[in-house]
């Protein structure tokens, strides 16, 4: 399998982002803090093949987010992603 | 249906299995604590072995936010870990934990009223069809095509409820694509999604058509690129990757 094929996007992270954040959060966006490209968590670039997950911006491939899970804790480096915008959820 | 909130583990109980191909199955769950879902969502989907592993995937709701079951149509993969036990292993009254619904971008509801194109390879398939179940069960007049590439004729999925939707005469066009075999008097396209078959059957863009892509990740990213150098606006299409299925659509 080529990277290209492993290659999923962010609707494959809802679950684990619902986790973290504890909303939906595919449809926030959130800017890139590399290129500023500003994107629907949906259509960001993520590897679940990785130790944990990488996520990366699809306009500069840059890392935007990576998430490890285990031995019951979260790791979630957010270093870059510059900003999160999403809607008041009732 | 509230996005808001984490979401719990809960068990499903099969009540029902339809085989759609010889590789490709719908499983209805009754879930007792659900409430409700749109169209285009998804479940995860965990398995616990006697050991303690666990295995998550992702499956897409094929029943439309009308019906009271959940259906998940799987598609087994036989190097899968998860799919060869939905599709083979499980059997009716056995439970399965999941959670869901997932997601609120690669949604789509009636009321949305620009044409509608979707486009499918594979089981990507699914989510499609819930959006256009969805849209016959709510006697939506929607203008919608959808372009659904297969490998051959026996592996396309819903194809007599397609061919039952396609004649209602309320606006839906349905354009199959086979990739690995020309069948006598077949009358769809035989090969991949290219900038002809895509000039023939998407909505001029100045019809502004919302657009849902879903399959291969090789497949949505082809279709996407053909759309986009057709000048459709990238912000009016929507995709949805599932990596590769053992073989491209």
């Amino acid at each position: 399998m080529t990277m290209d094929e492993m290659r999923l996007d962010g609707n494959a992270i809802g679950g684990l982002l619902r986790e973290i954040f504890a909303m939906e959060m595919t449809s926030s966006l959130g800017t890139c803090a590399h290129c500023g490209a500003v994107n629907e968590l949906a259509r960001v670039q993520v590897y679940v093949h990785a130790p944990g997950t990488v996520v990366r911006c699809p306009a500069c491939e840059a890392v935007l987010m990576r998430v490890v899970r285990g031995r019951g804790r979260y790791w979630v480096d957010m270093t870059g992603v510059r900003c999160l915008e999403f809607a008041e959820q009732a | 249906m509230t996005s808001r909130g984490p979401l719990a583990w809960q068990f499903g109980t099969l009540a029902d299995i339809v085989q759609e191909t010889p590789r490709v199955a719908s499983l209805y769950f009754d879930i007792p604590e659900w409430h409700g879902h749109l169209a285009g969502q998804h479940v995860d989907v965990r398995l616990t072995a006697e050991d303690g592993y666990v295995a998550e995937r992702s499956y897409s709701i094929a029943s439309p936010p009308e019906d009271p079951r959940v259906a998940l149509t799987v598609e087994r993969l036989d190097d899968g870990e998860v799919s060869p036990y939905l599709v083979g292993e499980l059997r009716l009254g056995d439970r399965v934990e999941l959670r869901g619904p997932i997601g609120g971008f690669f949604v789509w509801r009636v009321g949305d009223d620009r044409p509608l194109f979707l486009i499918g390879g594979g089981s990507g398939v699914v989510p499609l069809m819930a959006m256009l179940r969805h849209r016959g069960r709510m006697r939506s007049k929607t203008p919608a095509r959808l372009l659904y590439s297969s490998r051959t004729l026996a592996d396309i999925i819903y194809r007599a409820e397609l061919d039952s939707l396609a004649t209602a005469g309320d606006g839906l066009e349905v354009y199959h694509t086979l990739t690995r075999e020309k069948p006598d008097g077949w009358k769809g396209f035989t090969r991949r999604v290219d900038q002809a078959m895509m000039q023939e059957v998407a909505w001029p863009k100045e019809q502004m058509p919302a657009v849902f892509i879903c399959g291969p990740t090789t497949f949505v990213e082809a279709s996407a690129s053909l759309l986009v150098a057709m000048g459709y606006p990238p912000a009016a299409i929507k995709t949805e990757r599932f990596g590769a299925t053992g073989g491209s659509a």
